[in-house]
């Protein structure tokens, strides 16, 4: 999102995933889309089965998109940078860039430019491992193309580099000319039903509803005035990650969590247990008792999302309605509910009746929802933002004819390995993610007859000649050990993942892959690196194992 | 597209040139019944339920194939050549598979059902003699009863062309003829990913929602559209509601993400919505286990508790997780609740991870 908003001066989402049916050819990086966001990946094999459609997918590991693709990049797990810049490199040196666009619509080309003279074929072969021929097809594939756009996920995101890899495609993007086009741009698949829209009213750290920031006094005044409050606070405050370990530290007292499972979706599990253990006062609002639900000290029973109603906002912008179909069980009530409550016992009056009340004060206060009322989502049936005004249809894709910020902006970007790689005492780069059957740290679908049927406990996924060099077989279950932890887990024998890269999904508690994972952060995205550290697989038994 | 002037059962019509018979009825409200098309897929022709009379063509012409390019075209939907050769269609299906309706779940939204109800068939003339097929019960999602299936293929190009999943296709020839996996295994031992596209699509009781089994019948079946709490990408669902309990989920055909295309949590993954671990009462922890408590008595130590700590170390000791998972509302009064009652930026949530 900071990579993005950076670039372009929005983070959302550029383009709307209609669009995918309009794109000549599309890139895929860092979204394993079949299994994560399954319905976006039927519009994508649509696109090429049915029309004439491209696909370039980069990704470590042979996801089922890979079937589909005209070219597979298989690069190293952490080498995003270099591998884009080594595209952007092949496109400028072939001229196949777009000039016309480069120059009216950007700033900071020459700059970016000098950067990329170094990362020839052969210097990015080197570091990727991708060959200089399917570099150059990649290269020429996407800059030929009429409209090109670029899907990624937290395969992008989820390194100490995130910001990095993602003002790398912006860069790409721009340089040839598919921002501000319908079938073009650059655009996050959100993991989560509403991680857009709880960014966009403001459940960040550094920022009020729609990005306006908590340093600005203007922006405060506003608040503070449509708030009824005397004075907020100007300092941004710790994001996720920043929390535990302010926990751990005793300057963090008490954390009020809302449907969040910290104790299998956070990276190293045991310092965040640490952290949870050392707190004065733990709340978890939650529709179930999670792994940290079990810490608390009140735990608050919450309405399901099919027991309330509210909205949504999609990946692509789009604000949808949700509705309450069944009563919550026994007293749970809607998180909106117990948070007003609350708020009132501590002084401050909030009497909303209905959720339309409160999106009503949110449109008043967040101006690029101000034109969307739930009376309109109900004809409607769903409208993206920016819409300012009630007459306003919403906006299908960002920056046409010009950028939020004015111009875009070229980020000169050199490439950074991952904060922890292989070594001789941890010689394997473990990589996470989420399988098709199961969601997030499993609270939901752990609990789903059809989803553990059909996938009922985590294993890991091994290549063929690292199993024949550890002298382990398909299904055994063996010790996998970081600097932060260890877990047991069965093995998959697979060329799935390449040599020396394993694969654990991280939503089984039991064989929790966050036990492992390495907390490091991207420095401005604040995103721990899910996606590179380095391990060691054990057969248990050896070792003065069991 | 240029207008013609079309008649359809002696009525005048314009119509544009290139659309099919069944396209012009349609907007015309004329009624002319199908079984093998659906609106979201690729048109087979296959069943010849929706053949009409074309004036000075040999024979019948199917309605959902049959384009309209030549002006004065004089076509009957409702004649008795028309009525006959529905009826022996529909003769033939009942004749060939066992349409028993009595516990059905397609019983009452079943097109099979409303064709031989239309076109007065009370019985085949013809032997019935169905295959007996052994169910395929292999899992919990998707119950298939292949004696059911009438081969209007719809499942197949819903796999293959809507979800490009591969998985089923036509097997064996002639009157063997019948939708298979690879190696015509059960769909538990096939490479299905259970989206469940071929259900959604079929028309009769060939393929049902095994866990919705004797939850409902479908006239009983309140439906309520909303938003999936799963991935972001925002398909419409409808919950369907049966005496205040969710007992399946279908995808809604007008979702502008999703056109009623699912994948398997979305479909089949709300075990969770009442399931028996659910909270049902606030807990408070005492001496290291919990108790239950009135939300008076919980929310009055969770206030009391913030107001101390507040007062002893300062708003900034105080953090909230919310969650990309919770609704717009539920953020915003979070981050509200924070910053003007706290007095703490200190506001995150989970998009980061």
């Amino acid at each position: 999102m900071a990579g993005l908003a950076a670039a372009f001066g929005s983070g959302a989402s550029t383009n709307s995933l209609v669009d995918i049916y309009k794109s000549d050819v599309m890139f895929l990086i860092g979204t394993n889309t079949t299994e994560n966001h399954p319905v976006v990946a039927i519009k994508m094999k649509q696109a090429m089965t049915k029309g004439g459609a491209r696909l370039i997918v980069a990704d470590p590991r042979q996801i089922d998109m890979t079937r589909f693709a005209h070219i597979w990049l298989r690069h190293t797990s952490g080498t995003d940078v270099a591998l884009i810049n080594g595209l952007m490199h092949i496109i400028i040196d072939e001229g196949l860039y777009d000039e016309e666009y480069v120059r009216s619509r950007t700033e900071g080309f020459d700059e970016m430019k000098e950067v990329l003279r170094r990362y020839t074929p052969e210097f990015v072969e080197g570091i990727t491992g991708v060959s200089q021929g399917d570099l150059r097809r990649a290269a020429r594939l996407y800059a030929q193309a009429q409209r090109a756009s670029i899907f990624y996920a937290m395969g992008i995101t989820q390194h100490t580099t995130g910001t990095d890899n993602v003002k790398s495609l912006a860069n790409l993007a721009m340089l040839c000319g598919n921002v501000g086009i319908e079938g073009g741009g650059v655009n996050p698949l959100r993991g989560q039903s509403n991680v857009q829209g709880a960014c966009d009213v403001g459940a960040l750290p550094n920022v009020f509803p729609a990005y306006q920031a908590v340093t600005d006094k203007e922006a405060r005044r506003k608040f503070e005035e449509a708030w009824g409050v005397v004075e907020l606070p100007a300092q941004p405050g710790i994001t996720l990650v920043e929390m535990t370990t302010a926990a751990a530290k005793g300057d963090l007292k008490a954390l009020y969590i809302m449907g969040e499972n910290s104790m299998v979706s956070d990276p190293d599990l045991r310092h965040v247990e640490e952290g949870l253990k050392r707190l004065d006062f733990l709340v978890v609002q939650d529709i179930f008792l999670t792994e940290t639900a079990q810490l608390a000290d009140v735990v608050l029973p919450a309405a399901s999302f099919a027991e309330k109603d509210g909205t949504f906002t999609n990946t692509e912008r789009r604000v949808q309605r949700v509705r309450k179909g069944v009563q919550p069980p026994g007293e749970a009530r809607a998180d909106w509910e117990i948070i007003a409550d609350l708020a009132t016992r501590m002084g401050y009056e909030m009497k909303y009746r209905s959720s339309t009340e409160i999106f009503a004060e949110i449109a008043q206060v967040t101006p690029s929802y101000a034109g969307i009322s739930y009376k309109r989502l109900e004809k409607e049936g769903g409208i993206q933002w920016p819409c300012p005004t009630p007459k306003h249809p919403g906006t299908p894709y960002l920056h046409k004819d010009k950028f939020v910020r004015g111009k875009g902006l070229f980020h000169s970007i050199e490439f950074i390995p991952p904060a922890e790689l292989p070594d001789k005492e941890y010689p394997l780069l473990l990589t996470t993610g989420r399988v098709l059957y199961h969601f997030h740290t499993g609270t939901m679908t752990r609990r789903d007859e059809g989803m553990n049927f059909r996938y009922p406990n985590g294993h890991m996924e091994v290549h063929p000649v690292d199993a024949y060099e550890l002298g382990i077989e398909n299904g055994e279950v063996v010790r996998v050990a970081s600097r932060r932890g260890e877990i047991e887990i069965p093995v998959t024998v697979t060329p799935r993942s390449p040599h020396g890269t394993v694969f654990i999904p991280f939503h089984f508690f039991e064989a929790a892959a966050n036990r492992l994972t390495n907390p490091a952060l991207d420095p401005i995205g604040k995103i721990p690196e899910y996606k590179v550290c380095a391990v060691r697989v054990e057969k248990i038994g050896q070792n003065g194992g069991t | 597209m240029s207008q013609i002037t079309i008649t359809i059962d002696g009525k005048g019509i314009q119509a544009d040139k290139g659309k099919t018979i069944l396209e012009v009825c349609q907007e015309n409200d004329i009624h002319i019944p199908t079984l093998c098309y659906h609106p979201r897929l690729p048109i087979t022709g296959a069943c010849r339920v929706c053949v009409v009379e074309i004036e000075g063509a040999p024979t019948l012409m199917t309605a959902c194939t049959t384009p309209i390019d030549r002006d004065g075209t004089v076509i009957y939907t409702n004649s008795e050549r028309v009525l006959e050769a529905r009826r022996m269609v529909v003769e033939l299906l009942l004749a060939s598979g066992k349409h028993d309706c009595l516990t059905c779940e397609s019983n009452g939204r079943c097109e099979l059902q409303d064709l031989a109800y239309e076109l007065k068939v009370e019985s085949p003339r013809f032997p019935v003699d169905p295959p007996e097929y052994p169910i395929d019960d292999s899992n919990p999602m998707i119950l298939r009863d292949l004696n059911k299936c009438v081969l209007c293929g719809r499942c197949v190009r819903a796999c293959n062309e809507v979800q490009v999943n591969r998985v089923i296709d036509f097997g064996y020839r002639g009157a063997r003829t019948k939708i298979v996996t690879a190696y015509d295994k059960d769909y538990a031992e096939s490479n299905c990913v259970f989206c469940g596209e071929c259900v959604q699509v079929c028309p009769v009781g060939a393929l049902t929602e095994q866990k919705a089994r004797f939850a409902g019948r479908p006239w009983e079946i309140e439906k309520v559209p909303t938003t999936c709490t799963y991935c972001g990408t925002g398909c419409t669902i409808d919950l369907n509601i049966v005496d205040g309990k969710v007992v399946k989920i279908t995808g809604n055909e007008e979702g502008v993400m999703n056109k009623g295309s699912l994948c398997v949590k979305g479909r089949f993954g709300y075990d969770f919505i009442h399931h028996e671990d659910r909270l049902t009462t606030p807990l408070i922890k005492e001496d290291g286990s919990f108790r239950e408590a009135s939300w008076d008595e919980a929310l009055g130590i969770v206030a009391d508790r913030f107001a101390q700590i507040k007062d002893k170390y300062g708003p900034d000791s105080i953090a909230a997780l919310s969650s990309a998972r919770c609704t717009n509302e539920e953020n915003y009064l979070m981050q509200k609740f924070m910053r003007a009652v706290i007095g703490t930026n200190n506001v995150d949530h989970c998009a980061r991870l």
